[in-house]
């Protein structure tokens, strides 16, 4: 292919420094941030927009007549719109803030689940799910007599997807599953599990806590029913993130919790509940944050999500392939398509011995089961040391991680 | 009283004064020590032998030898041993109220709080507090046998 059009250069160093917090010392060293698949960091945008709403703006939205509640108002819906734009929903209503991945989760099995899965009714999840993508299921069905089905996964990480398919049946309501493992990083095919799903008459909910960061997410385009995420992963404020649903499962779904702003009109003898997306956002919401997480998704859109993805890969397979030249490295999670996530272990040595000596380097990574257990046990793994990367994340660092895993790596008996 | 086990104190001390502070190289040492440690007999790797409040499992076993209380211990986590070496290096093979009685001050000393955190802070406690249990309870039971 001849490629005439010359792509402006990647320039990590540039985008790093909108980061304060990546500019210190960690132990003497400069910091390493790779924890990226925990939180990631928030650039100075960000920050910025929560000092000025609570400056300048702070009022209750959708209720003051007065200046500052306008302000805070349309400030509020202004990222309403943008996540719209962002996972390209038909409508800005099918967009529901919530707390993040976790409460909108625990809101669609609260609703949905209720209202549609039932007795001898089926959900299915898969064994790379997070915690929260588990036990919101496990209570529904508890509740509803119903049945947990799980879809096990390869040793190299990747979805069995015959088993999927002979799991579904018309018994199955819900098919809940990660886009992207925050444990291992494997992409799933979650395009080909919506189809399927709907074939057999099932819903589908991705948890996108671990893609939005990191993917294009395309909701008309994968036909998908629910999308979950959390903007503390997305650089923007801990505290809030979304539920995108279609508008008819919306408009169908009984509410989920009871309170001010949920409702039209309220009487003892009846309340009718306020349209979408309000019917969702019962009581004074996180109004500070969500301002803020605009600037969150303005910063990824300013770089492109195409731009970080390449980015990001190329510091994995970079990563990845030196991590293989190091004594009694053993990488978890060998899957085809892979996002920014390098789970390791080292034979002879702890996981938190090798967090602790990274630490001691100024590299901040994960270790542990990374709230996913069932995985864990699947690999026969009490955990893992986990790098991930993110648009900030440049190759030096990786060499000075490199240089700390070889080190740590010659205490191993 | 306690001369022994400040000695001991004192000359943990001292090695780790020649690591000067340097955290990577600090727990490299203890990752060393506790890969030195002995690891504690199967037998001994039980429940009722874990230490609840630790991040890290630690099996924690105690005899009586006399009148002196030995400990020997394990861990998953090579730093936990290395820690659990260092109380042992000072208490094992004392009496019980020289363990109930020693001050256990190396630990600020070598700027353990600062270097292990604040979680493995607590673990280390309830490490030390296991200790002084074990020595309160042979004490309770060397004196009902006099
Ligand atoms: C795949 C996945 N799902 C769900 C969650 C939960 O997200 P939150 O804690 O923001 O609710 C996480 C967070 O680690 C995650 O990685």
């Amino acid at each position: 292919m001849n490629e005439t059009v010359t792509k402006t250069a990647y320039q990590a160093e540039e985008i790093r420094k909108q980061f304060p917090v990546l500019h210190q010392l960690v132990n003497g060293k400069p910091l390493v941030y790779f924890d990226n698949a925990a939180t990631s960091q928030k650039p100075q945008r960000v920050i910025d927009a929560l000092i000025h709403y609570y400056q300048t703006d702070n009022a209750n939205i959708h209720r003051g007549a007065h200046a500052l509640a306008d302000r805070a108002t349309a400030d509020y819906e202004a990222t309403r719109l943008e996540l719209r734009k962002f996972v390209n929903a038909e409508e800005s209503e099918e967009i529901i803030f919530t707390r993040g991945t976790t409460d909108g989760i625990n809101l669609v099995a609260s609703t949905y689940g209720r209202m549609a899965v039932h007795e001898g009714d089926e959900v299915i999840i898969s064994a790379m799910e997070h915690h929260s993508n588990i036990v919101p299921w496990q209570l529904l069905c508890e509740e509803r007599g119903a049945k947990l089905r799980v879809v096990p996964v390869t040793d190299e990480g990747e979805l069995v997807y015959e088993e999927y398919r002979r799991l579904l049946s018309s018994k199955t309501k819900l098919v809940a599953v990660a886009h992207v493992s925050n444990a291992l990083g494997t992409v799933n095919p979650i395009k080909q599990i919506i189809a399927d799903a709907h074939a057999a008459g099932a819903k589908v909910l991705v948890d996108a806590a671990q893609s939005c960061s990191h993917l294009p997410v395309d909701v008309q385009d994968l036909d998908l029913d629910f999308l979950v995420s959390s903007s503390h992963k997305m650089y923007g404020p801990t505290g809030t993130g979304f539920l995108y649903g279609k508008r008819a499962l919306l408009e169908a779904m009984p509410p989920y919790q009871g309170g001010g702003e949920m409702i039209k009109e309220v009487s003892f003898e009846k309340t009718t509940f306020n349209d979408i997306p309000y019917k969702f956002e019962a009581g004074t919401p996180n109004i500070g944050d969500v301002i803020a997480y605009r600037k969150a998704v303005e910063f990824i859109n300013e770089i492109g999500r195409e731009e970080i993805a390449e980015h990001e890969d190329g510091l994995l397979r970079y990563a990845t392939e030196q991590m293989r030249h190091i004594k009694g490295v053993r990488i978890v999670g060998e899957a085809s398509e892979k996002v920014s996530v390098l789970s390791f272990v080292i034979d002879g040595l702890h996981h938190f011995d090798i967090g602790m000596m990274l630490d001691a380097r100024g590299i901040a990574v994960r270790t542990g089961h990374h709230c996913a257990q069932p995985l864990m046990h699947r690999l026969g793994l009490e955990g893992t040391v986990r790098a991930s990367f993110s648009a900030y994340n440049t190759k030096s660092e990786i060499d000075a991680f490199l240089e700390g895993v070889e080190r740590v790596s010659n205490l191993a008996r | 009283m306690n001369t022994e086990i400040n000695q001991v104190q004192d000359q943990i001390i001292e090695e780790f004064a020649l690591l000067a502070g340097d955290r990577e190289s600090t727990i490299f040492y203890i990752m060393e020590l506790g890969q030195q440690l002995a690891p504690l007999a199967d037998e001994f790797m039980t429940d009722a032998n874990l230490i609840k409040g630790c991040q890290s499992k630690v099996w924690l076993n105690a005899e009586l030898e006399g009148d002196r209380i030995v400990f020997s211990a394990d861990s998953n986590t090579d730093i936990t041993k290395g820690l659990v070496s260092l109380l042992i290096r000072v208490l094992s093979g004392r009496k019980a109220e020289e363990i109930l009685s020693a001050d256990l001050y190396f630990i600020d000393r070598i700027g353990m709080g600062g270097i292990i955190g604040s979680q493995r802070s607590n673990g280390l406690t309830a490490m030390i507090k296991q200790m002084k249990l074990y020595a309160l309870a042979y004490k309770t039971k060397l004196a009902g046998q006099a």
